[in-house]
């Protein structure tokens, strides 16, 4: 566990090169203060594109991920625009199966960061499974990543934001939580886990002002998709992104991602047993 | 030479941490730390070594009920005992409980009334933990004739900064035992409390009402009650102006002889204590989200103005019996009501508690009730109660009085409200008034100085530095009221 490069600081817009500013940030609709973010599962996909998003929008983010050389090309290609934004991005390199050292790590964050508003846990892995293959070390292997991590993560946060009664967990889970699937049974299994668990969060830390998103994204494009067969209403990473935050911001309880897979994970969850088992969705 | 426990061995396993925000009561005073809790003896000498090896201070907390900021400890980590919260013995022939510092007001009187005993001193509210009560020797509605809670404890274990576990009472370390209860954790932890409780016969005990119409009725009603009752507390519309001011509404309680409960089984037993769900059909924890409707100036000025209107039938009626958990915890009859007051931001509440003899109590109280309404800092809530002193070396009790006053706290008006009660204090000690650090947030540096006995804060500090020598244990109470200077 070690920061890859350090957290720059906020910098003035003016200090920028005209001709190297991005475009201006949107307003995000939060105040200065709270924008401070903790990303996991930083490195691609959905949760690089969060911290993209985060950034350019004016947050001081720090991103966690295991693959350090990622996380420093993640970082470099943020800095501009923290510099024209007035965030900031800082990366820890860290492997979520290291359950034991998220409690320090997310203290040398949130100090990092002078404050938390948002945890976002994006670390998933999905290992293609064989249609014969009943492989006990890689099952559990998806526990430790998709699961255990989660609730390592979300629980630091939820004790902080339990007691400043503020704060967003957003857990990005998935539409293969709604049903156990022939195709990866482990992996529906953890989605399906961190649903209940992040509904449970919910309920518990609802009197106190906190809120939590299960975001269920369909098809994004990104490394876990990337060569599979029967993908339809794909969208890009940074549209899912900035789909998820939005729902964050609207105190969403659950959302689909895009919102129409609602009708997918409706019929899907309606589809009966014995009709299911024949079925390869 | 004084008896010691030998240091014992680390725990193997370090205590729980989480990085927590940590606040005072109030709302109004917070900051974000790392929080330990341990569960044993060995786990609190664990977070000593941690704090030390890591060049931090250590603030001691319980469940964080003192209104100010007695419990925070910002830029340092805190001690959080209610892990930490076993029955140790319990004997209900003597009424004697042996507790870990955890415990709280709550488990204890749970475990006892059943049993025909009561905590002998209660705060407002079940919530705080003993080792809390007892650091900061709070009172309750009976301080006139029961003392502080300190004065109920037989034996303390106090784990020092340096790792020694040491036991006192006022026959052994008797200095150590007077100075460390009141002693607001600045000397050690508490990790075992052996504590006196009061007998009682029923659960219920008999309450009766009665309206003043100024701050000298309720004077004169408590000094010709004082003898025959067991607790005594007013509250006071601070609203109030002209001849009305100080006036209020007195409750008198007394304890049922044995004999008087037809039935003490059923009165003793929890059933009968439970306070009820809901509130008008508004399930109680959603109340405060009401009670944030009326948490302005003019809607304030008129439900005080209707309590004491409304306080004229619960006087006609008589003499009436309240269970003890009813009587005692007002505080805990709508949970979270201080969310009332902003959950976010620093917003919240502060209490200024003013202790003053009996010779100068009226008049400095009407002139700070006065002061309050010209300068726009009518408290939402004032409570009039009657003390008397006890032995302990930093109490805020004395034999007269204290008005405690709720003053809402906002971003816009904290500048100007810390203003205003730097004002009321130097109104206060020169009256030769007090005030009480489980309530106080506005004191400044050279005023604790002004309300102590100068001898007893010199041997406090002179302890401090024997037990302390590297200030390990500190908070931001301590660091206000006594300066960087021990």
């Amino acid at each position: 566990m070690a920061i890859a490069t350090t957290a720059q600081p906020p910098q003035p817009a003016e200090h920028a090169a005209p001709h190297e500013a991005p475009p201006p940030a949107p307003d995000c609709g939060i105040l200065p203060e709270k924008r401070r973010a903790i990303v996991v599962g930083a490195s691609s996909g959905i949760g690089a594109a969060i911290v993209r998003q985060l950034v350019h929008e004016g947050y001081r983010v720090a991103a966690l991920a295991r693959r350090g050389e990622r996380l420093r090309g993640l970082s470099e290609e943020c800095t501009p625009l923290a510099r024209s934004s007035g965030g900031s991005i800082s990366v820890h390199v860290h492997d979520v199966r290291e359950t034991k050292e998220v409690p320090a790590l997310f203290e040398r964050a949130a100090r990092e960061l002078e404050g938390l508003h948002l945890l976002v846990y994006a670390a998933a892995i999905m290992p293609a499974v064989g249609p014969d293959e009943y492989d006990t070390e890689k099952d559990l292997d998806q526990i430790a990543v998709n699961l255990s991590g989660c609730v390592a993560w979300c629980n630091a946060a939820a004790s902080l934001f339990h007691s400043q009664r503020e704060g967003t967990i957003v857990g990005v889970s998935s539409v293969a939580g709604d049903r156990g699937r022939r195709k990866n049974p482990v992996y529906c299994t953890t989605k399906a886990a961190m649903n209940t668990y992040l509904e449970a969060l919910r309920n518990r830390l609802a009197e106190c002002g906190v809120h939590v998103c299960t975001v269920k994204p369909g098809f994004v494009d990104t490394a876990m998709t990337r060569g599979q067969e029967g993908l339809f209403w794909l969208i890009s990473a940074e549209e899912a992104a900035r789909q998820i935050l939005a729902a964050a911001r609207s105190r969403a309880a659950v959302r689909y991602v895009p919102r129409r897979w609602w009708i997918v994970g409706a019929a899907i969850r309606s589809i009966p047993s014995f009709l299911f088992r024949h079925l390869n969705v | 030479m004084r008896a010691a426990v030998p240091v014992l061995e680390r725990s193997a396993h370090p205590p729980h941490a989480s990085f927590e925000y940590v606040e005072g009561w109030g709302m109004a005073v917070g900051a974000h730390g790392r929080v330990i809790r341990p569960r044993s003896v060995e786990e609190v000498l664990a977070g000593y070594e941690l704090s030390r090896r890591e060049g931090a201070t250590l603030g001691l907390r319980g469940s964080g009920c003192s209104y100010g900021d007695a419990s925070v400890n910002a830029g340092g980590h805190s001690l959080d005992f209610t892990a930490m919260n076993r029955i140790l013995a319990w004997d209900p022939s003597s009424g004697v409980a042996v507790l870990e510092p955890g415990v709280t007001i709550e488990e204890l009187w749970k475990r006892i009334l059943p049993e025909g005993w009561w905590p002998p001193v209660v705060p407002g509210t079940a919530s705080p933990t003993i080792a809390g009560v007892v650091a900061m020797n709070i009172h309750g509605k009976n301080n006139f004739s029961a003392g502080t809670i300190g004065d109920w404890v037989d034996e303390l274990d106090l784990a020092l900064p340096r790792g020694e576990v040491r036991t006192c009472s006022r026959e052994k370390d008797a200095d150590l035992f007077h100075a460390a209860i009141g002693g607001f954790g600045m000397l050690g932890a508490f990790t075992r409390i052996a504590l006196r409780t009061k007998r009682v016969y029923s659960g219920d005990v008999e309450v009766r009402a009665a309206r003043a119409r100024n701050l000298r009725q309720i004077m004169e009603h408590f000094e010709a009650h004082k003898a025959r009752a067991d607790y005594l507390v007013a509250w006071v519309d601070c609203f109030a102006e002209g001849e009305g001011l100080g006036r209020g509404q007195i409750h008198e309680a007394r304890y049922l002889a044995p004999g008087e409960d037809p039935d003490p089984a059923q009165t003793l037993s929890l059933v009968h204590q439970h306070l009820p769900a809901t509130i008008l059909g508004v399930p109680k924890s959603e109340a405060w989200r009401v009670l944030r409707l009326f948490n302005n100036d003019r809607s304030m000025q008129l439900l005080n103005a209707a309590k004491f209107s409304a306080g004229r039938f619960e006087a006609m009626k008589g003499p009436f019996r309240q269970s003890l958990a009813a009587f005692s915890f007002l505080l805990d009859q709508v949970p979270n009501w201080k969310w009332a007051y902003g959950r976010t931001g620093k917003r919240g509440l502060i209490q200024y508690q003013v202790f003053l003899p009996d010779a100068t109590a009226h008049d400095t109280y009407c002139e700070i009730l006065r002061r309050n309404q010209r300068r726009g800092f009518v408290p939402y809530l004032g409570v009039f109660k009657r003390h008397r002193p006890d032995p302990f070396w930093l109490t805020h009790a004395l034999d007269g009085w204290s008005l405690a006053l709720d003053y809402k706290v906002t971003p816009e008006n904290r500048e100007g409200l810390w203003a205003h009660c730097a004002d009321l204090t130097e109104i206060v000690l020169a009256s030769g008034g007090k005030f009480y650090f489980a309530k106080d947030l506005v004191l400044g540096g050279r005023d604790m100085r002004r309300m102590l006995p100068a001898d007893k804060v010199a041997a406090f500090e002179s302890l401090k530095r024997e037990v302390d020598p590297d200030l390990l244990l500190q908070t931001d109470l301590y660091r206000r009221v006594f300066g960087t200077r021990v």
